[in-house]
């Protein structure tokens, strides 16, 4: 197999807390990505699942840099992005784009659509086959908007529609990897529907890559491939999603995936749930040992004091001292 | 017995663009310690009921008409007919109610007990260290540890699902009989909603208390509802039992809307069937059934029916309406 398209290593990425003194100038980290490593091949949909807080958004960004990594390394297409400045990145941004969660923000309320989709023409000085506005309307017609609404507002739209411009918006450069940071969460059920539709078919015709972030774990079965399940700022396991969703090995994915209700009466009826207890610890000073010893059932003491690397086991990637 | 039942419950706004007839001829019941789901896509009308059943619309801006009969603690009233000033003798004694965004609806300059303790007073003319105790008591109820020390806290010092956990205590504080829960887990992680609808459903055992649960996740109703009322634009389109419901929805909306949630039980290659279209716009509604510019069944019954008619919401059997042409009178 060729190399992959994206390889992150020992990814970090802590944010200074504010200090609380004069003479104190940092007072800790917020370790939000905590040593993280994984690859993203041609054409792959890698789901990047977690609680809030867990840093699942500060890894979509600090891999387009739009934060600067505080170390490890990250690489697209076999080059070494990591020390990259904002000037080397430029021609970069064509292939890597990101769509945003929250349609109503995302989008300039005082531009137009066709303004807006057409912006990175504009920035990356590129005039297509036939003129901006066809290649506006091209996209929008290929996401599902109507192309003589080119001179409309955002606030004109509704939510799902709005997504759509965010995709188009994404689309315009013709990128290889797009980073999906909840992209439907912020939608009604049957528009959710819709926009899934919409990205698993624009994968299969352009041949893109995802990173999907989401919180939803049944979305995120949908459409990927592999799945990066996190957990304050680690990854605690990286499988094939079949194997993910039929044998969890984390008792943490399995927590979490008993948690999810399920659409049907008679099944919620029978469903075995394991109640975490407690929240997410704070990821300014995360438990020593294995970052999930609060709240897990099995921990001994060898969570407590040794942290686990990720192992392999089957067809999955653990990070357990006693995967199921 | 029925706790509350609504009849030909309306609201419309009137606004420079035209009415918003938000929630159009909708009536239901519940019994004690019943669930009640309402489901529905945003502006479907879902939330408005029940702002109008707790008093919580503004009358200048809005015309609420119908009734809601309601057992309270001395007899039976109208929620609808009564003066807003008598209502507040029932609100949060009688029923109480919990809203979404906990993190937007306490009040961040009041410690957590003050906001408890305060709820408690308005109903009852006790000693303040005497609703301080029914405060404790009821923080560690809803599972919130050390309770005595964590009163004299502000708002902002509590995680989301701790402070819903803070919100359910205020809400229970004097003993609902019916309890409104207006999206109670959708602002939270799915470990934390977790939590938080076992908790919900533990103590509405314990206090026999009805709850009309709004939501718009059908995982969270399958798992918590006796009865569902599914809403499309204003209007209940679809009322069932709940496993009634889920095993035979009889209105397209709600097929479409069971269709396509992505399910973990199920293969993950199969493509989500989506309802087309968008929801309509609540000023401007098509002509005839709210629904039928996104229905792909309406050739069953002939298009120009379903395009000029509003169906009526008519009985199928066995405690199950629909507002369908399809399936009428079988």
């Amino acid at each position: 197999m060729s190399s992959p398209l994206i390889q992150v290593t020992d990814l970090h990425k802590f944010f200074p807390l504010a200090s609380q003194g004069i003479f104190s100038r940092v007072k800790g980290d917020n370790k939000a990505v905590n040593g993280l490593s994984f690859t993203i091949n041609e054409g792959e949909t890698l789901g990047l699942v977690g609680e809030s807080g867990c840093g699942k958004s500060t890894v979509g960004r600090t891999i387009l840099k739009l934060y600067e990594p505080t170390s490890g390394s990250i690489t697209f297409e076999g080059e070494d992005i990591t020390k990259y400045s904002n000037s080397k990145m430029k021609p970069l941004r064509t292939k890597m784009q990101m769509i945003f969660q929250d349609p109503y923000s995302s989008l300039n309320p005082r531009h137009t659509i066709g303004s807006i989709i057409a912006a990175s023409y504009e920035i990356q000085d590129i005039t297509p086959d036939g003129g901006v506005k066809k290649a506006v309307q091209e996209l929008m017609e290929r996401v599902g908007l109507n192309p003589e609404h080119y001179n409309r507002y955002p606030h004109e739209f509704s939510g799902g529609q709005r997504q759509r411009i965010g995709i188009a918006r994404a689309l315009a450069m013709k990128p290889k990897f797009i980073v999906c940071d909840e992209p439907v969460s912020a939608l009604d059920v049957s528009i959710q529907a819709q926009v899934i539709n919409l990205l698993a078919d624009l994968r299969d015709d352009f041949g893109l890559s995802y990173l999907f972030i989401a919180h939803d774990l049944s979305v995120v079965q949908h459409i990927s491939d592999r799945v990066a399940v996190m957990y304050l700022g680690k990854i605690v396991e990286l499988a094939p999603v079949e194997s993910l969703y039929k044998e969890p090995h984390h008792p943490y994915t399995k927590a979490l995936l008993s948690a999810v209700p399920l659409p049907d009466p008679v099944l919620e009826e029978k469903r075995e749930q394991i109640v975490l207890t407690g929240d997410l610890p704070n990821p300014a000073n995360p438990p020593s040992g294995c970052v999930f010893n609060t709240r897990c059932w099995k921990a001994k003491e060898a969570c407590f004091t040794t942290e686990p690397t990720l192992l392999q086991v089957g067809s999955s990637q653990v990070a357990c001292h006693f995967p199921e | 017995m029925t706790l509350l039942k609504v009849e030909n419950l309306c609201v419309d706004f009137p606004t420079p663009d035209g009415l918003v007839a938000a929630v159009h001829d909708t009536s239901f019941e519940i019994s004690p310690g019943e669930t009640l789901a309402i489901v529905g896509e945003s502006g479907s009308g879902k939330t408005v009921t029940n702002l109008a059943l707790m008093g919580l619309i503004p009358l200048r801006t809005a015309n609420v008409t119908g009734s809601a009969k309601f057992e309270s603690h001395d007899g039976p009233v109208d929620l609808l007919a009564m003066n807003r000033n008598d209502l507040r003798k029932y609100r949060g004694r009688d029923m109480a109610m919990i809203f979404q965004d906990p993190m937007s609806s306490l009040h961040p300059f009041y410690t957590i007990g003050d906001q408890i303790i305060e709820a408690h007073q308005i109903h009852n003319k006790v000693d303040i260290k005497v609703s301080r105790d029914r405060a404790i008591e009821l923080l560690e109820m809803v599972g919130i540890q050390g309770a005595a020390t964590r009163i004299k806290s502000f708002p902002h010092q509590f995680s989301g699902g701790m402070r819903q956990r803070v919100m359910i205590a205020m809400a229970l504080v004097n003993n609902p009989a019916l309890l409104i829960a207006d999206e109670p887990t959708t602002a939270l992680d799915v470990t934390v909603q977790a939590q938080i609808m076992k908790l919900l459903s533990d103590l509405q055992k314990e206090l026999k208390m009805a709850m009309i649960l709004i939501t718009h996740d059908m995982g969270v109703v399958a798992g918590a509802a006796d009865r569902v009322n599914v809403m499309y634009a204003g209007r209940i389109v679809e009322s069932a039992n709940v496993r009634d419901l889920y095993a035979n929805p009889l209105m397209p909306y709600t097929q479409g809307l069971l269709a396509s949630v992505p399910r973990m039980d199920r293969p993950h290659t199969e493509r989500l069937s989506a309802i087309p279209g968008q929801p309509p716009s609540m000023i401007a509604l098509p002509t005839g059934c709210s629904f039928n510019p996104r229905c792909g069944r309406k050739s069953e019954v002939g298009a120009s029916k379903c395009e000029s008619q509003m169906p009526d919401l008519t009985t199928r059997g066995n405690q199950h309406f629909a507002r369908c042409f399809i399936g009428e009178g079988a």
